[in-house]
């Protein structure tokens, strides 16, 4: 197997007998405005709630995310963030989210494994207690972590979106293998599994994720019509800022970086000047 | 450093230390009063911008050593915790991940420049030298430290460029595992790798005092390549290039913050930030983009022994530079026709790095059919990253030693000071360059 990875490296010549007939190709993602875009651009706290609340109700049924805790709704930037608990395990409403949810734990008294509800320092819970109970329970697929999912794919949040609003019926002519849905948006080659003219291959890849949005499947509490474009945009803004909680404080702290830096080059620049006025150079 | 210190204790203390231990006087002599020459450009101050650079690396990465797991199940995981709950740790990480983009991206400005002004030439092909072995050390830092956070295109680079060794005769194998300490990169590599990425950021500063040091033996080079001549080409390092530098550090940060602040992700792989899994190999594993043109060497050669001495070559080349320039002019300003095919290296080299990031099948110009030659099609860029290999050795073997023996010269100022002969755009025709200078 390691071998075979050296083969890239040393530029696998074997492969290199014919030019290469397959590719990888997929759609480029759509368009999509987002509030966080741009030097100053911030996350919107209703979208970041209506995410959350796709993703619990939709996607935490396969999808674990490792690296969040319930604390961190209610942290600074966060969808539930209230100035009035700056300590996000004080936010009621971030206790009570929490609290919905079922947390295997063990007795401490008697030892025995026991489900009790969450906290604001529980992670959120995995759906799958193992990789294999995973695969089993998705016909063999992954479902990955969403943790980082925004930056762990090229194309980042207008990925996530095109994908979760990409899937359509195959085109005539492609053998769709069973438990694999079409998405234009998914890297994958699909020259073998196409009938049509050779030059014509659709472009995509086959998913092992059935398409999990359907209008009308979260009811959003600010009244925001339940579309899959909606559904879609908000989940994958939140996916956005789950995979980088700071990110409103490191566009603030860089604004100030670089007001500075900006100053002090200007100041450098004159001193520069002043001191080597009467050099020759 | 070089036996001319005006350097004269002022209080009675400092005159108790000078005859104990004379380091404010080594400081002085360093850093305040070192003659420098009065007509070094912006492309002399890279060499500042790296010092700090190195510091930057240094003091961010013991930091981010006091928070990370170096184990296989950990270490992704750890690297995220810094990013989402340590204090600042977002900025920290932030800072040593770009960091060592920028370190590169300054050191490779520090080499061209070096290799424009012939700044490696006698007397300062030790100082050249030195600065080779830390650009080799910082190679290897920078490999180490990539396979840390535990990334896929860290375990699946770690597993490419540990198995080159591999391709030695022989013992190759059996070095390859003993690197390990075991049968695959796995927890051991981890933590050995982390060990010596520790490690060589303090051998780094070490080799950065020699250079120092070899630096301030024969003085500065400067952008006419002629030698100082007297104290009126120089003038002390403080304040005229403290200021100098210290606006360039600044201009130059606030293009790492450009990065460090609203591009964090824009140099890295999007597949490292899935936790690394032996057994799904990433569809293109490739380098950082500071590494991607010997990466393209390697590729470039069928054969896998033969790549990987290419690629060990092209850095070994820039040890002997010195002795296969054979010109006695310093700076190309005066060399008209390698500064041509200089300009051509340099272009080269970046094409060498598009060649390393591309998958060798990928076509040059999309669309085109292109010949079949030999193994690979012409209009690939396996023929690509060939013919930019080739350029690459011929450019240090067959055009320096030639070009010094073969090209005329323009005239070189008398000195430093001497302003109509300071530029050949000012120089007067029928000025004849000095033949003794001739190459």
């Amino acid at each position: 197997m390691l071998r075979k990875a050296f083969a890239f490296a040393a530029l696998g010549l074997a492969l290199m007998a014919g030019p290469a007939l397959s590719a990888t190709t997929e759609a480029e993602p759509r368009d999509v405005h987002w509030s966080f875009e741009g030097p100053l651009g911030k996350f919107d706290k209703a979208q970041l709630q209506r995410g959350y609340k796709v993703y619990r109700e939709v996607c935490s049924a396969c999808h674990a995310m490792n690296q969040m805790y319930f604390r961190n709704l209610g942290q600074k930037g966060g969808p539930f963030y209230d100035e009035k608990y700056k300590n996000p395990n004080d936010n009621p409403y971030v206790k009570s989210l929490a609290k919905d949810i079922q947390i295997k734990d063990i007795d401490q008294d008697t030892g025995d494994a026991i489900t009790r509800p969450g906290g604001t320092a529980d992670r959120f819970p995995a759906p799958f207690p193992n990789e294999p109970a995973a695969r089993a329970s998705n016909g063999g697929a992954l479902p990955p972590d969403l943790s980082v999912i925004a930056k762990a794919r090229e194309g980042g949040t207008a990925y996530l979106y095109s994908i979760l609003t990409g899937f359509h019926a195959p085109p005539a002519g492609m053998t769709v293998p069973p438990g694999k849905y079409y998405n234009p948006y998914m890297p994958g080659d699909m020259s073998s599994f196409w009938k049509g003219p050779k030059d014509k291959v659709p472009v995509g890849g086959f998913i092992a994720m059935p398409p999990p949005l359907a209008p009308g499947k979260v009811t959003f509490d600010d009244g925001s019509p339940s579309t899959v474009a909606q559904q879609a945009k908000d989940v994958s803004a939140f996916l956005a800022w789950a995979a980088e909680p700071k990110m409103e404080e490191r566009k603030q702290f860089g604004l100030g970086a670089m007001i500075y830096l900006l100053g002090f080059s200007i100041l450098l620049w004159f001193s520069y000047k002043r001191i080597w006025r009467n050099v020759a150079h | 450093m070089s036996g001319h210190s005006t350097y004269e204790p002022k209080t009675g203390f400092e005159r108790w230390l000078d005859t104990r231990l004379p380091i404010i006087r080594f400081a002085s002599d360093t850093i305040v009063s070192f003659p420098t020459p009065k007509n070094l450009n912006y492309w002399w101050t890279f060499g500042g911008i790296l010092a700090l650079m190195l510091g930057i690396q240094i003091v961010s990465g013991i930091i981010l050593a006091m928070h990370y797991v170096p184990h296989v199940d950990h270490a992704f995981d750890s690297v995220q915790r810094i990013k989402r709950d340590v204090n600042f740790g977002w900025l920290i990480q932030g800072m040593h991940a770009n960091g060592a983009s920028m370190f590169f991206l300054a050191v490779y400005v520090h080499m061209f420049r070096n290799l424009y002004y012939g700044s490696y030439k006698a007397p300062r092909e030790v100082l050249w030298i030195l600065g080779c072995v830390i650009y080799l050390l910082m190679i290897g830092t920078a490999f180490f430290g990539y396979v840390l956070p535990w990334g896929q295109m860290s375990f699946h680079g770690a597993v490419v460029i540990t198995n080159l060794i591999g391709a030695i005769p022989l013992v190759g194998p059996a070095i390859t595992t003993w690197l390990w300490g075991g049968f695959a990169v796995d927890n051991p590599t981890l933590n050995r790798f982390f060990s010596l990425h520790y490690l060589l950021p303090f051998m780094i500063a070490g080799v950065v005092g020699l250079h120092i040091w070899a630096l301030h033996v024969p003085g500065n080079n400067n952008p006419t390549g002629v030698n100082v001549s007297s104290p009126d080409d120089t003038v002390p390092f403080h304040p005229y290039y403290t200021v100098k530098d210290g606006f360039a550090i600044s201009v130059f940060l606030i293009l790492y913050a450009t990065f460090v602040f609203y591009l964090p992700d824009a140099l890295g792989d999007a597949a490292n930030y899935i936790q690394a899994n032996p057994l799904v190999t990433p569809a293109h594993i490739v380098p950082e983009w500071y590494l991607l043109p010997f990466y393209a060497i390697l590729r470039a050669v069928p054969n896998k022994l033969m790549g990987v001495i290419l690629m060990f070559g092209a850095i070994a080349t820039l040890f002997v530079l010195p002795w296969l320039d054979t010109s006695k002019v310093r700076s190309m300003r005066y060399r008209p026709t390698i500064r041509l095919y200089f300009f051509l290296f340099a272009l080269d080299c970046i094409i060498l790095g598009f060649c390393g990031a591309h998958a060798p099948d990928d076509m040059v110009i999309p669309g085109v059919a292109g010949l079949q030659l030999g193994d690979a099609n012409l209009n690939s860029f396996v023929w690509l990253s060939r013919i930019a290999a080739l350029y690459y050795f011929v450019y240090f073997w067959v055009i320096n030693p030639l070009m010094g023996l073969t090209e005329t010269p323009l005239p070189v100022p008398q000195s430093i000071s001497a302003p109509v002969l300071s530029h050949p755009a000012t120089t007067p025709t029928g000025a004849v360059a000095s033949p003794e200078k001739r190459g």
